[in-house]
């Protein structure tokens, strides 16, 4: 069985089942979408360098903000994940393979047909979404452009994709680990998305229910989002954001994953506090379904709700608290060496941290009155997706390409990647936290001349950050073809994971015989 | 040993695609219902009740409660649309009539509907109506006019701190939506 490889040619890709083969597909695919949705945000901050509208017209700013959200989180951030769980999970529980192989070349395969639909919306008449993200009924529903149903069918389709990524991924952790692979001896990486998937399955039906209530009331006269006909707008937030807490969660976990594989191994020291670790995440999930709320503090709440939503949110800094003190603990009296993938893994953990701190500003619901939907809320998340999800995923590729191609990526050019992000993503969003409390409201084209300054610095750190990930994606390709090889199983000599015990470049099978764990 | 592992997964896919199923039907039926009773239960979304039926009741003499009308059309709403008194004092388990004017101003038919709020939203499971305009659509040939009534009772028990209370109207056009629904109920 591990004697054949893979098949030759293209279709190779199309009919692969193979859980490495998917698992690339499912990174390239999260790459491109990074650039797409890249180039949207670079529309966006080039129209912001300046006061006034300079280059494109309001309408089509909206949609530039709307698609850049959506092809971030729907397709950047979460297939990378997924292309990650395809990649490292069944090496490090010791299965041969996901769970589902068949459903997992399609739950890849649904996605490019889906986000080329979604982006050819913007060349269609009455131009593509332009009701920011959240697509909040009636902006959605009554004012939407007719793309809108192309749209709906987007997340229905990215919707169905998750959720059979995310079944395959309890399946196999479940059913597959190697003999002697207790729950409590999982890498830290297979918990957090264990946890994850199942978010994805108990959230993504609700997103799919609030767009299919939203075409009901677009083209078959029903009223779920409708004032004049006895429903209300309120509920399509309820719904959405019962859906969108969860998601932000979905977003981070698997991040929080990967730093605790990489912070112990480049410590040299096993992860502190593992078990809290694992009940802090579960923790986590467990109040993201009872938070929802505090996005919506400013609809008009009774004061028992506002206080209920507030208290529950500032809960959520005290399971996330634990998992940033047990990271420094890990670090701390370690033989710490600061290659790329460290560097990005600490950076995460300190980055991520201003943006939980900005998130508990936001939590307070009076406070939170005026920084609703400002550029406060922008810096918040783009702290917390950007910096929490978006290092953790280079910090990742980075630890694990020497894995997946037998060649060792070039640290001088990893390194200068890492500090030009760092400065430039801190450059773009720092000073919007100021802008946003000063009275900047989000997702507007033009702005008060009090503003310019910080904008124009926003502006220039984004053009930083934004080319900087060429020079991550040339650095990618170059260790692919010319890196230099390397020889060990065990690239990083603090790594103790299983994956670590396979020789590297990771053969086609692996683990067709289970490991022992002990 | 392989063989059990499969039947393993197909389970734990089974009880995984239940529970799918069930939260698409919770967010479709359960929440949208849930969210109206709820809010109807404790009173929070300034949206008042249905027709009230009248108990016998008596006047709190002593107390007043004045009652302010606040109209607003909906967006592209052209109607001219408002109450012909702005305020009213009462007295708790009083009723009281007061009628909204409407006119439609366009040259052709259409049809509306009022939606209520009320502010302070602990108010509303206290303020009854009788009688409504905004319990039916109101249609108006181009041009017409009418005088639309809505008959009242403020409940005794509405909390003491409470003086004043403000009942806004937002008419929309239904007209699309009136004949869309007429040719359903034709069709059938």
């Amino acid at each position: 069985m591990g004697a054949h490889g893979p098949a030759k040619g293209f279709t190779r890709w199309l009919t692969t089942t193979n859980h490495k083969d998917i698992g690339s597909m499912y990174l390239w695919f999260s790459f491109a979408m990074f650039l797409l949705g890249g180039s949207f945000a670079m529309v966006i901050r080039a129209e912001l360098f300046q006061p006034g509208l300079q280059i494109v017209e309001p309408e089509f700013f909206n949609q530039m903000t709307t698609m850049h959200g959506l092809v971030m989180v729907f397709g950047a951030i979460m297939p990378a994940f997924v292309g990650l769980a395809n990649w490292m999970i069944p090496m490090m529980i010791g299965a041969p393979d996901m769970a589902l192989p068949r459903m997992n070349n399609w739950s890849f395969w649904i996605l490019p047909p889906t986000f080329l639909m979604l982006a050819s919306t913007l060349f269609m008449e009455g131009g593509g979404p332009n009701f920011g993200w959240t697509f909040y009924a009636p902006l959605s529903t009554t004012y939407a452009p007719p793309s809108v149903t192309f749209f709906i069918f987007a997340v229905h389709a990215m919707g169905i994709s998750s959720i059979m990524g995310s079944i395959n991924i309890i399946a196999t952790v479940v059913n597959m680990r190697a003999p002697g692979m207790t729950y409590m001896k999982m890498p830290m990486f297979v918990w957090t998305w264990l946890i994850t998937a199942f978010l994805l399955v108990a959230v993504m039906p609700v997103l799919a229910g609030a767009v299919t209530m939203m075409l009901m009331d677009i083209h078959f006269g029903t009223s779920f989002f409708n004032a004049a006909g006895g429903g209300d707008p309120v509920l399509f937030q309820h719904v959405f954001w019962f859906f969108g807490h969860p998601e932000v969660y979905i977003i981070i976990l698997p991040a929080f994953g990967v730093v605790s594989e990489i912070i112990p191994t480049f410590s040299r020291k096993p992860l502190f506090g593992y078990a809290s670790m694992v009940y802090a995440t579960a923790s986590i999930a467990f109040l993201s379904f009872i938070v929802w709320v505090h996005h919506m503090y400013t609809v008009g709440l009774p004061i028992a709700g506002e206080l209920f939503f507030m208290y529950a949110t500032m809960l959520i800094a005290v399971p996330t608290a634990a998992k940033v003190f047990n990271w420094i603990t890990t670090m701390f009296k370690g033989s710490i060496t600061l290659e790329t993938p460290m560097l990005f893994a600490i950076a995460k953990v300190f980055l991520f941290t201003i943006g939980g701190f900005s998130g508990l500003m936001l939590a307070m619901a009076p406070a939170d009155f005026q920084y609703h939907d400002s550029y406060f809320v922008v810096a918040h998340f783009h702290y917390t997706m950007v910096a929490g999800a978006i290092f953790a995923l280079s910090a990742a590729v980075y630890y694990w390409l020497p894995k997946w191609t037998g060649r060792m990526y070039n640290e001088t050019m990893g390194k200068t990647h890492f500090w030009i992000s760092f400065i430039g993503f801190n450059l773009t969003f720092f000073p919007q936290h100021f802008v946003g409390l000063a009275g900047m409201p989000r997702r507007i084209p033009d702005y008060n001349l009090m503003f310019a300054d910080f904008n124009m610095i926003s502006s220039i750190g984004a053009f930083i950050y934004g080319s900087s990930q060429l020079l991550f994606l040339f650095n990618v390709v170059r260790t692919i073809t010319h890196g230099k090889p390397v020889s060990d199983a065990k690239v990083w000599d603090g790594a103790t994971t299983l994956e670590w015990t396979v020789p590297s470049p990771a053969p086609y099978h692996t683990f067709s015989t289970p490991p022992e764990v002990k | 040993m392989a063989n059990t592992t499969q039947n393993n997964i197909i389970k734990t896919s089974g009880k995984l695609m239940v529970l799918v199923v069930a939260m698409f039907a919770f967010a479709m039926w359960v929440m949208p219902p849930l969210y109206d009773a709820l809010c109807e239960v404790l009173g929070i979304n300034g949206k008042t009740g249905g027709r009230y039926e009248v108990v016998e009741s008596n006047i709190d003499t002593e107390r007043t409660v004045k009652v302010q009308f606040v109209a607003q059309n909906n967006e592209q709403m052209p109607w001219e649309f408002g109450p012909n008194i702005s305020q009213v004092v009462v007295h708790p388990g009083e009723a009281t009539t007061v009628t909204f004017h409407a006119k439609n101003t366009q040259d052709k038919f259409m049809v509306s509907q009022s939606i209520p709020s009320i502010v302070p939203s602990r108010a509303a499971e206290y303020f009854h109506k009788t009688e409504c305009f905004c319990f039916n659509q109101q249609p108006l040939e181009a041009g017409e006019k009418a005088d639309m009534p809505l008959r009242f009772i403020v409940d005794r028990d509405l909390p003491k701190d409470v003086h004043v209370i403000t009942l806004s109207y937002t008419i929309f056009d239904v007209t699309e939506m009136a004949a869309e629904q007429n040719s359903v109920a034709a069709s059938q």
